[in-house]
């Protein structure tokens, strides 16, 4: 009895190192990025971050929050935002207030930026989706089977096929380096996974429900609003994660249609990294700021984010 | 085809249907349907849409006529003096590294998804391992090449600060330029698409997995079955349908991958896939014609699987 015990344990050894080893090598990645981003810029560069608990550095901090300040106003020069202001010969572009939150190339501006192209573009897509979704599942029309494959076909249209072409009408109509240009291109290319979700949501509700409800005298405009929207409820949350995540990592389309006029986390970011005009220090900063939302919302809706996936996430 | 039938009982208007979808048609009409269209036709003319591509043809070198961007878009980037250097230039060319990108990233992501789908299910903290496995799936392309990069940085003095090379030289090695080394980079860069990607062949896999009967392989079990029989001649065989749907869906993402080399080489040092390329053309070369060639060859590439998508719909219709 012992003896079998014993050799259970020793048999799932193995496993527990396999499965061990891969969460580190997943892990270890993001933590050193975060450890970096909390040390002066000193030690990044002549010491690795794992050495960030050795003791041989007593005559410097271990640990600053400078980092995230210099990226939160896009700060470039040599020392660091604070020490500028305090001797004052800050850069031309900074004036040492809460003003700095919003200079043009700092992540702060980024943040802001990225929230106003993305609630948008989360809202309209779902709201534009659910109309058609309702067709689909709850209305009669000519033609209802064969648009309804070709939309799951158009799935999967790589994004980069539409560029030029938006580009240009955009062009002649003013619209790049608008934020109306983004969150209709976002819509129109959510669209075919959006109403694919919510298509299959509603059309899987029982039929009575909205039977009864029109006996009851309710129009398809109440039963949509009334019936379909509410209880959809568990769809559109995996929806808006999927396209809020979506939207907020995007580089391509920020970058093509808004550029420097309005810049983006990404855009920013893949501009310090080309241009070299940030180090290290900034560097991981301002990636983690990028990335404190998403992870907040992925670790609070896991649960709507995987179900959203499992229902099928194929998207330009 | 079995069409499902809508109820009887609520009655519409003849509008009504066209209504609902009347939003949803207009932007897809504009945003994906019409720049179809347009950048096939661009594609046949010269760079910036004014003239056929014909005209940009050069007296004394090879000309496809009206076809000369779709030249440019294939065969540009070969050398074909040689049998040798046709290949060698292929296999370094944009191509060559989009193949490479096919086979080692959509084939390390179902297998390693596969893999710890199969190990966490067998352990207490599983949630706690998928959790780790699945959260690159939430950041972006952008970061994951900020925190690669760092991981790949290479330091020309004595100090290594990026953790593999100060692994290798821990070892006593010599520290490697890993993003700039021709052919070792591009396998580099499909680590991190591995590393961002896994979790979400890991997701669905997993849950196909758990779908799979308890009694089947406790009855197998009680056979003298081991767990890798139970594994490799029951399991495979049910989930197989959601392995193929699996590496359908990331062979379309990896053809249309563009973030990562973007942010991390700039498609420099011979990492260019075809995404990157036709941005290349487009946005700093200003090849109009040339870029949206490039793009209808990304979209030919992608035609079979928009076919076998609207197929597996209509075998799930049919099934409703």
């Amino acid at each position: 009895m012992k003896q079998n015990k014993i050799n259970r344990i020793l048999n799932k050894i193995p496993l527990h190192a396999i499965t061990i080893f891969i969460m580190i090598i997943w892990i270890v990645p993001t933590l050193g990025l975060l450890i970096t981003s909390f040390r002066p810029v000193s030690l990044i560069n002549t010491t690795g971050w794992w050495t960030f608990l050795s003791t041989d550095q007593e005559d410097t901090t271990l640990f600053t929050i400078e980092n995230y300040v210099d990226a939160l106003v896009g700060y470039r020069g040599t020392r660091t935002y604070l020490q500028d202001c305090e001797s004052g010969d800050q850069p031309v572009s900074l004036n040492c207030d809460l003003s700095d939150l919003l200079n043009p190339r700092g992540m702060g501006r980024a943040f802001v930026n990225s929230l106003l192209v993305t609630i948008p573009s989360t809202i309209i897509p779902i709201l534009f989706a659910a109309f058609a979704g309702y067709a689909f599942a709850w209305l009669d029309f000519k033609g209802r089977y064969f648009l309804f494959a070709i939309l799951v076909g158009l799935q999967v249209v790589p994004l980069q096929m539409t560029l030029v072409p938006i580009l240009r009408v955009y062009a002649k109509l003013g619209m790049n380096g608008t934020f109306w240009g983004v969150w209709l291109f976002h819509t129109g290319f959510g669209m075919p996974y959006a109403i694919y979700l919510l298509r299959n949501y509603l059309g899987s509700l029982p039929k009575d429900l909205f039977e009864s409800a029109y006996l009851d005298g309710a129009s398809h405009w109440s039963a949509f609003w009334k019936l379909a929207i509410p209880l959809s409820t568990p769809a559109i949350a995996s929806l808006a994660i999927f396209q809020f995540l979506w939207v907020w990592n995007d580089l391509l389309v920020a970058l093509v249609f808004l550029g420097g006029t309005k810049p983006v986390m990404t855009y920013q970011i893949s501009n310090m990294v080309s241009s070299l005009g940030a180090g290290w220090h900034i560097l991981t900063a301002a990636a983690f700021l990028s990335m404190l939302l998403p992870m907040i919302i992925f670790f609070a809706l896991q649960r709507f984010f995987v179900r959203g996936m499992l229902a099928g996430a194929v998207k330009g | 085809m079995a069409k499902p039938k809508v109820s009887a009982v609520m009655k519409q208007g003849k509008l009504t249907p066209w209504l609902y979808l009347l939003p949803a048609l207009i932007v897809m009409g504009f945003f994906i349907v019409y720049p179809m269209i347009n950048t096939v036709s661009l594609s046949l003319k010269n760079k910036d849409g004014t003239a056929s591509a014909a005209t940009t043809c050069k007296e004394g070198e090879p000309c496809w006529g009206i076809f000369e961007n779709y030249r440019y878009a294939l065969t540009e980037e070969l050398n074909t003096t040689t049998f040798e250097t046709t290949w060698q230039s292929f296999w370094e060319s944009s191509y060559g590294n989009t193949l490479k990108w096919i086979v080692f990233m959509v084939s390390g992501t179902v297998i390693l998804g596969l893999l710890i789908a199969v190990l966490s299910d067998r352990v207490r903290y599983e949630s706690l391992a998928k959790a780790i496995i699945f959260m690159p799936m939430a950041i972006s392309f952008v970061g994951a090449g900020v925190i690669w990069k760092f991981i790949y940085d290479f330091g020309t003095s004595q100090v290594q600060i990026g953790l593999l090379n100060a692994i290798i030289t821990g070892l006593g090695g010599k520290p490697i330029s890993f993003l700039s080394t021709t052919t070792l980079n591009t396998f580099m860069l499909i680590f991190v698409g591995i590393w961002m990607w896994t979790g979400f062949c890991m997701t669905i896999l997993s849950s196909a997995l758990k779908a799979v009967p308890e009694e089947l392989q406790e009855a197998a079990r009680i056979d003298g079955a081991n767990e890798f029989q139970i594994f490799f001649k029951i399991m495979m065989p049910i989930i197989m349908p959601t392995v193929v749907v699996v590496i359908t869906t990331m062979v379309i993402n990896v053809l249309k991958l563009f973030d990562i080399v973007y942010v991390m080489t700039g498609g420099n040092y011979n990492t260019e896939v075809i995404a990157t390329r036709m941005y290349t053309e487009m946005y700093k070369n200003f090849q109009t014609g040339r870029g949206t060639a490039i793009a209808v060859v990304l979209i030919l590439a992608i035609i079979p699987f928009i076919f076998m998508n609207i197929r597996r719909f209509m075998a799930q219709e049919a099934m409703r």
